[in-house]
């Protein structure tokens, strides 16, 4: 079993939701992403989202744009991604889940990909732009070779694509708690319980939420609702204000804990 | 002439898109998923108004009152007899209300988006045309739009950021990546997956994910419809050749489309060539790309080897765009129409030759057809036919030209 499936079986054993804070790789620099990496894993991250550094991240807000440029400046790659997830799997076993556009995975050609993806040692894809209804050569490349799929849902798919959606992903299905980009927000939406249950429902999956869930204390509503919560944005957020210094690692860390604390207590 | 031989077979002999939006391997849906949803109620709303009268009753009047369709074809005879070879054409696209080709997509759009109960409109634009074009016609269908434009390309062309706020189009400048066309089209795109329940994208090329394509060359086809029925009153045959420039491609596909199926039509497709066909420095995606997926569809794109999207440049804003529609890739690949690409110099020189000998200030866009007629006229029988579809007229590109030329001078 791949480590995000075993990793949702410890926690439903437990009675757990699970924690996955989202970072750019490459920002502010792949060494120090590879640090905050390894320290989210210490700070009770469940499962890691490596986000790779795409030119035009149609699915993305100011703050993940921004901290894709940084990453994009300093020229990391598609290739300097797998080898970076390389380097973070000799120094921890914390599940890893690249969040990526389609192109740099489509022009690395499919098959390659989940081979590449694998032998680095990530346990999973998701890519923002690629719909389960033309996703069949790549989940088959992607199963083939452990991978896990994750795809998203939205609150306008209808209750098909739900269904279409829950049979694409193999472990969880990543539910996007409101319409736009990612990005922080004040509050959450009120009907996102029963918007939850009726995906957990439609997709017979467990269900992680994310976009726009940025303090402990809406980590800690949703872990109530949720299989899962996200924090991608927010993350990034104290990444980007620490600009590079050397307490970076120590900062985006501390900020974890406390949002897995928040999900743990939940 | 008998009716059979004024008949298009295009739609017998190219069923494309297929029911996944795909033409051969190209094309698709390639969104987040919020915005499948809306790409599904879109097509249905779309396939409805096909068998609605009353829609394409309505359409058809507007194409003839408002936007002043059919334009003329128009022989252009100084230019024939300058460059001393084929007999040149002109659909003459400029002509049509706002300056621009682009009309047809966005009226028939917005018409769409009225029925489909969405109260704001919102669109993506380089040269300003789409933009001028949407802005027009959601203020005569009294839609709310926003128009998102790169803040390079608001600086090449603003005269046109002018006209659209003029007509209550609120412009919001884009500063991200190039800050030009494909920039403009991810921040629309992020802006529908917000707004969704209420907007409508009304995106202005055969680009995109499916149904855009398929929907803005429907729209497009009447200029090679007209074109037909023009041609065989005025010379009783099909042309020889055809030229258009090719941006995204939505002019190009609307004046071919309807001969697709004629096999003894030339077709030839004129990309940016910029300054030189090197990374960055022009928009010939069949000359400098590869095989990719851009904002939702899978075309060629100028991209590097991992997959990033790379820079363009083209002196015209309408063709500065790093993918191209994925029909065109399509007719590429197998063959069906030849793709070429006209430098900055040789569009800026056309786009003068072509004011002196005819009168007409063709948009830059346009100016990369002329080039290419300019190429191929001489070399052929007086007796052959070239169409070439003026798309739109230069009046929004003369001060930004004058950075470049100073008429009246030899240079």
């Amino acid at each position: 079993m791949n480590r995000i499936a075993q990793r949702f079986q410890t926690l439903r054993e437990a009675g757990q939701s699970a924690f996955i804070p989202f970072i750019t790789g490459g920002d502010p620099s792949l060494a120090v992403s590879e640090d905050i990496a390894v320290a989210l894993g210490e700070k009770g991250a469940d499962v890691i989202e490596y986000g790779v550094p795409f030119s035009d991240p149609v699915g993305d807000g100011p703050v993940i744009q921004e901290a894709s440029l940084r990453a994009l400046k300093q020229g990391v790659t598609m290739r300097g991604i797998l080898a970076s997830v390389e380097r973070i799997r000799k120094r921890s076993q914390t599940p890893l889940l690249l969040f990526t556009y389609y192109n740099p995975v489509f022009v690395h050609g499919v098959a390659a990909f989940a081979r590449d993806v694998a032998n680095a040692g990530a346990d999973g894809v998701l890519c923002v732009d690629l719909p389960p209804d033309d996703a069949r050569e790549y989940r088959d490349a992607m199963r083939a070779h452990g991978v896990s799929t994750v795809f998203l849902a939205a609150p306008t798919s209808p209750d098909k694509r739900l269904a279409l959606i829950g049979e694409a992903c193999d472990t969880f299905v990543y539910y996007i708690s409101r319409l736009g980009v990612t990005g922080e927000k004040a509050s959450l939406s009120e009907h996102l319980r029963e918007a939850v249950v009726h995906v957990r429902e439609k997709t017979a999956k467990p269900v992680a939420v994310g976009f726009g869930i940025s303090t402990p204390e809406q980590a800690r509503q949703v872990a109530e609702i949720a299989e899962g919560v996200v924090v991608g944005s927010a993350i990034v957020r104290v990444i980007a204000e620490a600009g590079g210094a050397s307490d970076t690692t120590q900062r985006a860390a501390a900020f974890a804990a406390k949002l897995a604390d928040a999900v743990k207590k939940a | 002439m008998n009716n059979s031989d004024i008949s298009s077979t295009t739609r017998e002999k190219h069923r494309w898109p297929d029911a996944q939006g795909r033409y051969g391997r190209y094309g698709g849906k390639y969104v987040p998923e919020t915005l499948m949803y809306a790409l599904d109620e879109l097509e249905a709303a779309y396939r409805e108004t096909a068998e609605d009268d009353a829609f394409q009753t309505q359409l058809a009047d507007y194409q003839r009152h408002y936007v002043g369709r059919p334009t003329p074809l128009y022989s252009a005879k100084r230019l024939t007899e300058y460059l001393g070879g084929a007999n040149v054409y002109f659909k003459r696209e400029d002509l049509a209300h706002t300056g621009a080709h682009k009309i047809n997509n966005a009226l028939g759009q917005c018409l769409l988006a009225k029925r489909m109960g969405k109260p704001r409109v919102i669109a993506e634009t380089g040269a300003g045309q789409h933009g001028v074009a949407t802005a027009t016609a959601a203020a005569l269908l009294g839609l709310d739009c926003e128009i998102y434009m790169g803040s390079e390309d608001m600086e090449r062309q603003r005269l046109n950021v002018f006209r659209m706020r003029l007509m209550g189009a609120k412009v919001v400048a884009v500063d991200s990546g190039s800050r030009t066309l494909k920039d403009a089209i991810n921040e629309a795109l992020r802006d529908w997956a917000a707004n969704v329940e209420r907007t409508h994208y009304v995106l202005g090329t055969v680009h995109g994910p499916h149904p855009f394509p398929m929907i803005c060359r429907d729209f497009q086809a009447i200029i090679g419809r007209e074109t037909r029925a023009q041609l065989f009153e005025a010379e009783g045959r099909l042309p020889d050749m055809m030229i258009a420039c090719v941006g995204g491609g939505s002019n190009a596909i609307g004046l071919f489309f309807d001969f697709l199926g004629d096999e003894s039509v030339r077709m030839i497709g004129v990309e940016a060539g910029g300054t030189k066909i090197a990374p960055g420095m022009h928009a010939a995606r069949f000359s400098g790309g590869s095989l990719g997926m851009l904002q939702g569809a899978v075309s060629y794109v100028l991209q590097d080897e991992s997959g990033l999207i790379g820079d363009t440049h083209s002196v015209s804003a309408g063709l500065d765009y790093a993918s191209v529609g994925p029909e065109h890739a399509y007719c590429f690949e197998h063959k069906r129409i030849e793709y070429t690409s006209a430098s900055d110099q040789e569009a800026l020189d056309a786009f003068q030759l072509c004011g002196r000998l005819e009168g007409i200030i063709p948009a830059l866009e346009s100016a990369h057809a002329v080039a290419e007629v300019i190429k191929r006229a001489p070399d052929m029988a007086a007796t052959d036919i070239i169409v070439m579809n003026m798309s739109g007229r230069g009046d929004k590109d003369v001060q930004h030209a004058a950075r470049f030329i100073a008429p009246g001078e030899d240079s």
